[in-house]
């Protein structure tokens, strides 16, 4: 292309391929200075450093692994311009069903006597499929319906629940085998964390899935006019969420070596504040995964510090719902300036 | 001097009002954007009872000015003088309450309360125990009404009138301020001919109460009909002000422009090909009944009638929006199924909607993103991963060769003008080749510049083969652009017109029957 023809085509300049500075840069300032701000204030109150103490970070981020794993799907929700509330019952409803599938022979009171030492795979993949089951619903009940995604998950969360406390009678489910156990163990979460968010990291960014999911949430009239499939991909999209869902069910119960009917109670919330901090906007067709993991990070930081710190966990909740309504605060403040020319 | 709001309109209420030359002016006005210069330097000066028309291409600068003398924005530099006193708005309420009232393009009436309520809002007569006095607000909005001419029940809800209708809402809420000047962004854009006579009307009266005007309009004929001076501007400046019967169209135009537009519609006689698109008995059960025509490659079929008449439901039927309830759609010669969007655009069908924000542009996402959107449905994806590189390269080009005019693709798109816009959405169609292209309104709301390009653009697509079937409200588009042309009227088709016999005339005697 010679100049002349871009002169005349207008200023259309060559583009930069790498453009701006990433949006998730300013979250990432955020986390730095929360987590600065610990290490000052321990030092001045404990008398000793926050950050740099290994173990320390290792439960934080193993802390909030299971949030995180929740929140990557709970942001493809939320860039679709839905929600999704079931999240926290399912990871309860996942947990208690795989673990009856994972109990061992040893343990006298197993709720499946003839079902008991399965390999590994078979608890897993049951918790993944009831997980995908739940979101599939979810989805279709919103793609076929059309009620809203607050409504449709809102109901999800009260069943799922029900059935995770209805399935063993409020009996915990205990004696797991150590192959579905290892799961849990050591980093093993974190790892399973990053993996689904680079997954889905890549899915997002470079796959048509991604660029639908998108466009869907900016605006779902056009979608469909430029020949997307709305419903089924929606139905994608919260089948992938609970898939998610199911998946941290699966770690949590493998974490605690236990399963009871009330895990993950109010993850859902974790999961969207998490989302929402790390810079996805509740309006739809903005997000991105790296903001949702730096997001979680924060959680995590935060309530790490203030334990840390020897603040009553009365006010970290107090605290902490500050923090969430601040940031979505913010993001309003965002969208503001955006459209004001 | 600066006064401020306060004490202006504190000043005004109580009449003493120093009688200047100009009901509003603005000089030197300067408004600056990350990365645009929307006003340099800019004046503009509104006379006591007349109609000052705002004219220019889109992103000239006319809206800007419009939202710094309706206090939406404040100025970076320059002044703003109410007969002859500065003065510094701060908001739109501080314009209102001095006297400044603006009718936006979007209409800003609360669709499930009253007629009386909304205009009343914010100022409804209070009873003694310091409720709404219904009945005193009731008979203040006939009486307003009434003064305007406007024949509208104040006890109906917003959201059952027409569109023109809460338009003169609109302008009875903001005569009832007792506004000396009022803003009117593109009032006639929604509305028919006749509902256009009626508020040019309303227009009149309320000049002869020596009301100024300020009136934004792409419309040259309304320039000439309503206007008694306008001011042209380009990329933000001011190009100057005349008499309205000063000047030609052309003359207006060029200074629009900044160059001359020799050939309004770029018609090109190419040869015309087979059927390729055929469609017999199509019904929506609602809109539309018994609908049926053909396009042939290289064709235009041009689609007018009235606003209503049901053009845009039989494109968005034909298209897979909306199903059918009766009738066959033939696509070269095969009867086809077409259920959705999906399976239209597979058979090679485009669809340009009337509505660029609601059902075209993905605002909150760039233009790249908007333009592979549709092509990415069978295309540029393997895998399913989209091929970056491939599909960046081909909407560069396309971009380039629709002259969108931006820094990059990766701007958002709501940051481009409408004419840009419509550009980017007409790339994300010509992206996917296709064989038959239906075009809703290609240029309402966009400037004459952006206009002459997307005319170009059409015949240019025509010559490669494409049908295209155009709907539009603009009589010289659609007779300039056409080689048939369809008119509807309620749900029906009144008749075809070739592109020799037709007139305006003609074309109006069918829609309107």
């Amino acid at each position: 292309m010679t100049t002349k023809t871009a002169e005349a085509a207008g200023p259309l300049l060559k583009s930069p391929r790498r453009r701006r500075v990433p949006p998730e840069l300013s979250i990432f300032l955020v986390l730095i200075g929360i987590a600065l701000v610990y290490e000052i204030l321990g030092w001045i109150f404990v008398g000793q450093s926050f950050l740099f103490n290994s173990q320390r970070l290792t439960i934080m981020i193993l802390q909030v692994s299971v949030i995180g794993i929740i929140a990557v799907g709970v942001t493809q929700v939320i860039i679709t311009g839905g929600i999704d509330l079931s999240s926290g019952s399912v990871v309860g409803m996942t947990a208690m069903i795989a673990a009856s599938f994972a109990q061992a022979s040893t343990w006298p009171r197993a709720l499946y006597p003839g079902l008991t030492d399965l390999p590994f795979f078979i608890p897993i993949g049951v918790g993944l499929l009831i997980g995908l089951a739940a979101g599939y619903i979810n989805g279709q009940l919103i793609a076929r319906t059309k009620i809203p995604p607050f409504i449709a998950t809102l109901g999800m969360m009260v069943s799922a629940r029900g059935i995770s406390k209805w399935y063993t009678k409020g009996q915990p489910v205990s004696g797991l085998t150590d192959q579905f156990n290892f799961i849990g163990t050591g980093i093993w979460p974190v790892i399973v964390f990053l993996v689904v968010a680079l997954i889905f990291h890549i899915a997002l960014r470079y796959t048509r899935y991604g660029k639908f999911t998108y466009a869907i949430g900016a605006n779902a009239q056009a979608a469909r006019v430029s020949g997307i499939n709305i419903e089924a991909h929606l139905i994608k999209v919260y089948a992938i969420a609970g898939l998610l869902a199911g998946l941290a069910g699966v770690v949590t119960a493998a974490r605690a070596q236990t399963a009871q009917a009330g895990m993950g109670v109010m993850y859902e919330l974790d999961a969207i504040a998490a989302t929402v901090i790390g810079g996805t906007s509740l309006t739809g067709g903005v997000g991105r995964i790296t903001g949702t993991v730096i997001g979680t990070i924060i959680l995590g930081v935060m309530t790490s510090g203030f334990t840390f710190l020897r603040v009553d966990a009365y006010y970290q909740e107090i605290v902490k719902g500050g923090i969430i309504v601040a940031a979505v605060v913010i993001d309003v403040y965002r969208q503001k300036k955006r459209t004001k020319h | 001097m600066v006064v401020s709001p306060s004490t202006m309109a504190a000043v005004r209420a109580s009449g003493a009002v120093p009688n200047a030359e100009f009901l509003l002016s603005a000089e030197g006005v300067r408004k600056e954007f990350p990365g645009v210069v929307a006003l340099d330097d800019v004046q503009f000066r509104l006379k006591r009872g007349s109609v000052h028309a705002l004219m220019g291409e889109n992103g000239a600068g006319k809206s800007t000015l419009m939202k710094v003398l309706a206090g939406i924005y404040t100025p970076d530099k320059g002044e703003v003088c109410l007969k002859g006193v500065e003065i510094q708005l701060k908001s739109p309420l501080d314009a209102l309450e001095n006297g400044i009232a603006m009718i936006h393009q979007e209409l800003n009436l609360m669709p499930f309360m009253t007629v009386a309520e909304n205009i009343w809002i914010r100022r409804e007569p209070k009873n003694r125990f310091g409720f709404v006095d219904h009945g005193a607000m009731r008979r203040m909005t006939e009486e307003l009404l009434h003064r305007l001419n406007i024949g509208i029940d104040p006890e109906i809800e917003v959201r059952e009138l027409s569109v023109a209708n809460r338009q003169m809402v609109e302008i009875a809420k903001a005569v009832s301020y007792n506004s000396d000047v009022l803003i009117m962004d593109e009032p006639t854009s929604a509305l028919t001919e006749r509902e256009v006579a009626h508020l040019f009307q309303i227009i009149r009266d309320l000049k002869a109460q020596g009301i100024g005007i300020v009136y934004i309009t792409h419309k040259m004929n309304e320039l000439f009909e309503i206007a008694d001076e306008f001011s042209v501007f380009r990329d933000g400046k001011y190009i100057g002000t005349h008499a309205s019967t000063d000047v030609t169209r052309d003359d207006i135009i060029r200074m629009m422009v900044g160059r001359e537009i020799t050939q309004m519609f770029p018609k090109e006689e190419v040869p015309i090909g087979d059927v390729v698109l055929s469609v017999k008995g199509l019904s929506d059960g609602r809109f539309f009944r018994d609908v049926s025509f053909e396009v042939r490659a290289g064709e235009i079929l041009g689609v007018a009638g009235l606003v209503g008449s049901g053009r845009s439901n039989v494109a968005e039927t034909v298209f897979g929006v909306t199903p059918a309830k009766a009738g066959t759609i033939k696509l070269f010669g095969k009867q086809v199924d077409i259920k959705s969007p999906t399976v239209a655009i597979q058979h090679g069908l485009a669809f340009l909607t009337e509505d660029r924000k609601d059902t075209g542009c993905l605002l909150v996402l760039n233009i790249l993103e908007n333009m592979q959107i549709a092509v990415l449905q069978d295309k540029f994806v393997k895998a399913g991963f989209v091929q970056e590189s491939a599909i960046e390269e081909a909407c560069e080009a396309m971009a380039k060769q629709l002259r969108v005019k931006t820094p990059n693709l990766y701007e958002r798109i709501e940051n481009l003008s409408g004419g840009n816009q419509q550009k980017a959405l007409i790339g994300r169609w010509m992206l996917t080749n296709p064989k038959i292209l239906i075009l809703d309104e290609p240029t309402r709301g966009i400037d004459v510049g952006a206009k002459a390009e997307i005319h170009r653009l059409v015949t240019e697509m025509a010559r490669r083969g494409v049908a295209v079937v155009m709907i539009s409200s603009e009589m010289p588009e659609v007779l300039g652009m056409s080689d048939r042309i369809m008119v509807m009227h309620e749900g029906r088709v009144t008749g075809f017109l070739n592109r020799d016999e037709a007139t305006q005339i003609k074309v109006m005697e069918l829609a309107a029957q």
